[in-house]
């Protein structure tokens, strides 16, 4: 899809595919399109050309919206209901009957944690309780897709696991999380593929289960290593560096590991130290992305 | 079922803001002052003998006024408390939450305007209906086809609702606002030229009276109300929003309901295709 505002493009091309039952990642630098992006999924905005499918049928239709709950980032309702009334009134939105919605009120706020606050109007809340009761929106209809903008942008330690516990909660019963988040240390322990968006494009999209099979950077302090054992590393390395007492060098692989060792050992190194460094989701964010040039 | 979810929604956002309640209370404020100066000229006719004649066209007189200010009462109160609801959403992101759920667009824009439409509806029939019923009980005065006159107030109030509605889904509230008051202030206008144009016997200012009715035709359906509800006495004042030297057929109102149901289309058909 593609999505054009005047002469500004906010989405040059955008395509991916997202599994199901899955907790999807979508990341990319602040003006990168995410939020326009997902607007265009939710039917919120019209594609300047190019279509997408959600759970096989067309963005937007109001029949896939029955499949699907949403968690604007800056999440905004009438605050002068009470977190109850709200959510009656967006189950009521999507075709939930009375007594259903009587029943699975006071799961939502209990599982948001909203239970204490149940009589206060939306608009004494804090930021952390909004993003709360946003979340038990965007679920009171137990979608078979959730659409999470920034969801623990607003909350504290606590409040992120909790929604941690939630993204994953809501996997185990089968349904599909697609979360756009800057905090890539939540990404990291929560999804299980992520896409990455540069200048309104998909740029790149990994398993992040497959990111510890992949290359690792590892510091050995050892003390009598010849050219010789490091040039024969070559099979299991991408590049070795010697400097003094300190080899730095990129494994193929984890599983590589043990072999280097004894490669190491039985050409006459005396190892102090042997640190895998595994790259981290904000190194390899970095290195797709390049670095910000704005500092 | 979304149109009454959302015009439910609406009513009890008006009441729970306080915005039901305090144009309620302008309009009591009203019918209370309305009350106090027809009380005072009771007394006045007392003490000065008037013929019982004279008496009755002038409290017709002063329950004409009062239900001119009814009418300008109304549709401010129209505008002011709608003109938020659908570009403040918009702008504030509220409508996200809202617009994605299983409902088509339509619903959300005419479940609102239903809404406001039984505000509207209570309000007329309070002031308007308070009006006549304090003008009765102190003077003994009724005007000529009172239901038809309120009929054709609302008829105003939801023209100035659809119009408010149909730019709330282009502009800012307060871009919104400035139109719609703006383009109710030319209908004023126009109305005005229309009856000064009459007494002038001007061709010309008539035809730009017409014109100024069929931008917006708000003022029109006033003084056809006000033309089926005056007492000939209040009809006869030449420079008056009551005086019968320009009319405005049934046709200018049938073009009034016209405006009123395109107004309302196209505020439809922009908020579905429109992004959010």
């Amino acid at each position: 899809m593609r999505k054009e505002y005047g002469n500004k493009v906010a989405v040059r091309k955008l395509s991916l595919t997202v599994p199901r039952g899955s907790i999807f990642g979508f990341l990319g630098p602040n003006g990168a399109g995410k939020s326009t992006s997902i607007k265009m999924l939710l039917g919120l905005v019209k594609p300047t050309s190019g279509e997408a499918f959600v759970l096989g049928e067309r963005a937007g239709d109001v029949a896939v919206r029955r499949k699907i709950g949403f968690l604007p980032e800056h999440f905004r309702f009438y605050d002068w209901l009470t977190p109850a009334e709200l959510l009656r009134l967006h189950g009521r939105l999507c075709g939930m009957a009375a007594a259903k919605l009587r029943e699975r009120i006071p799961v939502m706020l209990d599982l948001v944690g909203l239970t204490p606050h149940r009589d206060k109007r939306v608009h004494d809340f804090s930021k952390g309780m909004m993003q709360r009761i946003g979340l038990a929106q965007a679920l009171i209809h137990e979608p078979e897709i959730i659409f999470l903008d920034e969801p623990t942008s607003g909350l504290d330690p606590m409040g992120r696991r909790l929604v941690r516990d939630v993204i994953r909660a809501q996997r185990e019963r089968g349904a599909t999380v697609f979360l756009n988040s800057h905090l890539l240390s939540e990404v990291e322990v929560t999804c299980d593929n992520v896409a990455f968006l540069k200048d309104g494009e998909v740029v790149a999209a990994k398993d992040l289960h497959a990111l510890g099979e992949a290359e690792v950077h590892v510091v050995v302090r050892a003390r009598q290593l010849s050219p010789q054992a490091v040039a024969g590393l070559a099979p299991w390395t991408t590049a070795a560096n010697v400097e003094g007492e300190q080899l730095t060098m990129t494994a193929r692989s984890s599983d590589v590991l043990p072999d280097v060792v004894r490669h190491l050992a039985a050409s006459g190194a005396d190892i102090y130290s042997f640190i895998p460094e595994r790259a981290s989701l904000e190194d390899l964010f970095v290195r797709i992305m390049g670095e910000d040039r704005g500092l | 079922m979304g149109c009454w979810v959302m015009a439910g929604i609406t009513f009890r956002e008006a009441a729970r803001k306080k915005i039901l309640w305090t144009a309620l209370l302008a309009g009591l404020g009203f019918l209370a002052l309305f009350g106090i100066a027809l009380h005072y000229q009771i007394e006045d006719f007392g003490a000065h003998s008037t013929a019982p004649f004279i008496r009755y066209q002038i409290l017709s007189a002063m329950l004409m006024v009062g239900l001119y200010v009814v009418d300008l009462l109304a549709v401010v109160m129209t505008i002011l408390t709608s003109v938020d609801t659908i570009s403040g959403e918009i702008s504030s992101g509220t409508i996200h939450a809202i617009a994605t759920k299983p409902i088509p667009r339509w619903q959300i824009l005419i479940g609102k305007w239903i809404g406001f439409v039984g505000m509207i509806a209570g309000f007329v029939a309070l002031t308007f209906g308070g009006t006549i019923a304090v003008a009765y009980r102190m003077g003994g005065v009724m005007p000529e086809n009172a239901f038809h006159g309120a009929l054709l107030v609302f008829l105003e109030c939801l023209l100035a609702l659809s119009v408010t509605f149909m730019f709330g889904t282009w502009f800012s509230t307060l871009t919104n606002g400035v139109i719609v008051i703006g383009l109710h202030g030319l209908a004023f206008m126009g109305g005005w030229l229309e009856q000064m144009s009459g007494f002038t016997e001007s061709a010309r200012l008539v035809a730009v009276g017409v014109v100024t009715s069929l931008i917006m035709p708000s003022e029109s359906i006033w003084r056809r109300a006000a033309f089926e509800m005056q007492t000939p006495l209040a009809g006869s004042l030449p420079f008056s929003p009551f005086a019968n030297v320009s009319i405005p057929s049934p046709t200018m109102i049938g073009y009034a309901g016209f405006y009123l149901l395109v107004a309302l289309g196209i505020a439809v058909y922009h908020f579905h295709w429109r992004d959010l």
